[in-house]
């Protein structure tokens, strides 16, 4: 398929991504705000904003009110969901015939109902804040959704996959690091009281409380968070999940395009091997923080491999092969 | 001339005198054009019967609410066009109106056999005036005239295109006169689009009528991106390795495009790439495609992107829509475009009135399908008479395509008059003028209503191993009462065209 092509439905499947998580992120904030005090509000937007990887001096300051407000509608800030949303839906109005009709009706429906909101967002804010966050959630969750059944599982279909899996791992390394930094930890025992929210919020914002009950029990100990959320096989929003489906995608892709230089694959190989074949222990004891930036490190090579293999290629290489 | 509905049912008021004038549709009015239905006793064409019994039977609701069916269905298929000049630029649903508009086999075999003596002329003329000018240096066509023209592209001289076709897919506008007899407005030689229209316009209306398609039994056209295909692939460059099946691309300035919609959906329905500049390059005087498993070659680009912008390097150089590089190529032989570069010159609207001299020039015949008396008005008495007589006439500016730099004559202002006036002083080349025509009208469905609207007429044409038609085309609408403006762009719509069957020959197309 075209490069220009699948570089858009790449792109496309990221941006969603981001704005769901993002706006799972200020949801459950906003849910935790409501039983903690306002000294360490401070401390966890700080975490939040590390997070979502955006340097502080973009947002003119840390403040429960504006900041909340500035991660969801703010236009100039390329990260915030209504950009995101947005970007995405012009991501795929540039393609719109490689995706079905149902696919583009259900993002422009997101793009519209997310707009709309900003236009109310001044005066309802508080009222408007749950059902607004819920609803994009289930927005993208609805899209990912009909591009599943409604659209073949060929090249395009597989980009998109990508996508979402290589955001989903940046972010998830992201989230867990800053957690990780931030919080004191004497790892393998269980905490208490006000920190042990902070850990559920970590979970939750993973979606991963209930499906981390069912194999811990309501336990919760970091130890077990981080193997959870690290190294899990069989959860979606699991680093090794998330890594093994950018491996598979590439696999396919790969195959289907019959590029000699198997680059992409190699590397997401690599990143595979690195998550499947740890154990908590051996990451805790050499620092979580610094397991997490490796894999970031590493995912940000995969993006980079698959840009310069499928989509920005230099001609001198084509040529040649 | 208006007609009154008493409070009988339709179909008794139909029974009394005929040449009353007691038509069922309150609001259809008559005037100087030909009526498509209606003969000038009242009486309905006998093409148009069954369309009309099944009128009188329809309750008005179950049209309305066909009507807006279609509507909606146009909207979910996002079959719009950019109105430009529109404060808001916004895309807007085409509009359709659901009355088909019916041709009789054989009018239909006329319009198709003067088509088709058109379009070998035009690409004759081509190949000559782009080679050795033969019919300039035999005076037919003045000199200045072609080298005169925007058009005109010096590039091309001695470039050699394959099957010297330099036309391979053609709109030309047809009308009907008061005295029934059709006559061509213009060719649209360079990118003719509106295909699409037509292609929806059927979907649309076999869901509507399907029992009146039965009964009359309408050509088909649904074959036409296969035909478009075929056509296309009739032209692969002479270097080309896969000769047989020449990789084809549609060539699209993108998403932006007032026509993006019909892109897109002829190059779904042929099954080719939708390509923009952007994703291809040349190199080593080879087109290739930026595919994810590398480079493509490709052979043959439907390019729906005008010369102007084509090529940076050769034409316009602020052009982001086109492919440097790609002319070269094209002189290499090594890509085809269809329509080739330089087909503007041909639908010039003061070449246009030479087509005639044209045809009896390299065809040694008569033209099947006449012009309309054209004003040249770089000839000086031509030009005085047009300047004395501007109320009466419709005044063109010979390069300009979607009704835009028209005047016409009888709904102009005095300014509008005026401004004309200087720049037809300031360049007379640039400008024609022809008498206002009363197109002929058709029934449309408006507001609830029969009414009689105004419409032209354009049939594609397509040339590749032989010159085709589809049966029908694209007939457009004027949908604002009594105007004669019916480019999507000024707020015309469309119809589907029926051309029936020869009578007693079934399952053949004209």
């Amino acid at each position: 398929m075209l490069s220009r092509v699948a570089d858009s439905l790449y792109w496309m499947s990221r941006y969603l991504e981001r704005a769901e998580h993002t706006a799972r992120l200020i949801d459950v904030d906003l849910q935790l705000r409501l039983d903690q005090s306002s000294e360490s509000a401070t401390e966890r937007w700080q975490r939040m904003l590390e997070a979502l990887q955006i340097p502080i001096s973009l947002v003119g300051g840390v403040d429960a009110i504006t900041l909340p407000h500035t991660l969801t509608f703010s236009r100039s800030s390329p990260s915030s969901i209504v950009s995101c949303v947005a970007t995405a839906r012009e991501n795929l109005r540039h393609v719109r015939e490689q995706c079905s009709s149902e696919m583009w009706e259900q993002l422009n429906r997101l793009y519209l109902k997310v707009i709309d909101s900003n236009t109310h967002a001044e005066d309802s804010w508080n009222l408007l804040s749950l059902a607004f966050f819920r609803s994009v959630q289930e927005g993208v969750h609805l899209f990912q959704g009909i591009t599943d059944s409604t659209m073949s599982h060929g090249e395009g279909w597989h980009y998109i996959q990508l996508g979402r899996f290589v955001e989903r791992t940046n972010m998830l390394a992201s989230l867990i690091g800053a957690h990780f930094s931030y919080l004191p930890h004497p790892p393998d025992q269980a905490v208490e009281s006000a920190e042990y929210l902070e850990w559920v919020a970590l979970l939750k914002c993973c979606t991963a409380f209930e499906a981390y009950c069912k194999v811990y029990t309501a336990e919760v100990r970091p130890l077990r968070v981080a193997e959870f959320l690290l190294l899990n096989p069989d959860f979606p929003h699991s680093i090794r999940f998330s890594v093994e489906m950018v491996q598979a995608a590439l696999q396919v892709t790969s195959e289907l395009t019959q590029r000699k230089a198997a680059q992409p694959a190699r590397i997401a190989g690599r990143l595979k091997a690195t998550v499947s074949f740890s154990q908590i222990d051996e990451i805790m004891a050499n620092g979580a923080y610094a397991y997490l930036e490796n894999i970031r490190s590493q995912c940000g090579q995969v993006h980079a491999a698959i840009q310069q293999i499928y989509f920005d290629y230099p001609i001198e290489s084509a040529i040649a092969s | 001339m208006l007609c009154h509905a008493s409070g009988h049912s339709m179909k008794t008021m139909v029974s009394a005198a005929r040449s009353l004038f007691n038509l069922p549709f309150p609001s259809y009015q008559f005037g100087k054009a030909y009526d498509e239905m209606f003969t000038t006793s009242g009486v309905p064409r006998p093409h148009y019967q069954t369309l009309y019994n099944t009128l009188l039977d329809l309750p008005a609701e179950a049209l309305r609410k066909s009507q807006q069916a279609a509507d909606l269905s146009f909207l979910h298929q996002g079959i719009t066009f950019t109105v430009y000049g529109n404060k808001e630029g916004t895309e807007k649903i085409f509009p359709n109106d659901l009355l088909p508009r019916i041709i009789p086999s054989h009018e239909w075999q006329k319009i198709e056999q003067g088509l088709k003596q058109r379009i070998l002329a035009l690409n004759l003329f081509l190949k000559d005036i782009y080679h050795d000018g033969r019919i300039l240096a035999d005076g037919v066509v003045p000199r200045a005239l072609i080298y005169g023209c925007r058009h005109f592209r010096r590039e091309m001289r001695g470039l050699a295109v394959p099957r010297d076709i330099y036309v391979s897919v053609c709109g030309t506008d047809l009308v009907r006169l008061p005295d029934g007899s059709f006559v061509v407005l213009e060719d649209n030689l360079r990118v003719p689009s509106g295909v699409s229209y037509m292609l929806a316009n059927r979907k649309v209306l076999k869901r509507v009528f399907p029992t009146l398609f039965r009964d009359y039994g309408v050509c088909p056209i649904d074959h036409y991106p296969q035909a478009l295909l075929a056509t296309l692939r009739t032209l692969p460059p002479a270097s080309s390795p896969s000769r047989n099946e020449p990789a084809t691309v549609l060539l699209t300035p993108g998403v932006s495009n007032s026509a993006y919609f019909e892109h897109t959906f002829l190059a779904q329905q042929m099954g080719i790439e939708l390509v923009e500049g952007r994703d291809l390059l040349v190199h080593d005087n080879v087109v290739y495609m930026r595919t994810t498993a590398g480079l493509r070659r490709v052979d043959v680009i439907y390019r729906r992107v005008d010369d102007d912008f084509m090529d940076p390097l050769c034409f316009r150089t602020d052009s982001i829509l086109g492919v440097p590089g790609l002319f070269n190529a094209y002189r290499a032989g090594n890509v085809t475009l269809a329509n080739a570069i330089g087909t503007g010159v041909a639908d010039d609207k003061a070449i246009y009135a030479y087509v005639p001299a044209i045809i009896r020039y390299y065809l040694e015949q008569d033209p099947i399908l006449p012009n309309i008396e054209t004003y040249l008005l770089t000839d000086n008495s031509h030009r005085n008479y047009v300047l004395e007589h501007m109320e009466e006439l419709v005044i063109k500016a010979v390069g300009e395509s979607g009704g835009y730099g028209m005047l016409i004559g009888p709904h102009s202002t005095f300014q509008e008059r005026e401004e004309f006036r200087q720049k037809i002083l300031a360049e007379p080349r640039n400008y024609i003028a022809q008498p206002t025509l009363a197109l002929s009208q058709a029934p449309c469905f408006i507001d609830g209503d029969v009414e009689a609207r105004h419409i032209d007429l354009r049939p594609y044409i397509l040339y590749g191993e032989n010159a085709t038609l589809v049966p029908g085309g694209l007939t457009r609408v004027a949908l604002r009462r009594g105007c004669l403006v019916v480019n999507s762009s000024q707020g015309g719509g469309s119809k589907d065209t029926w051309v029936l069957r020869e009578a007693g020959r079934a399952g053949e197309a004209a």
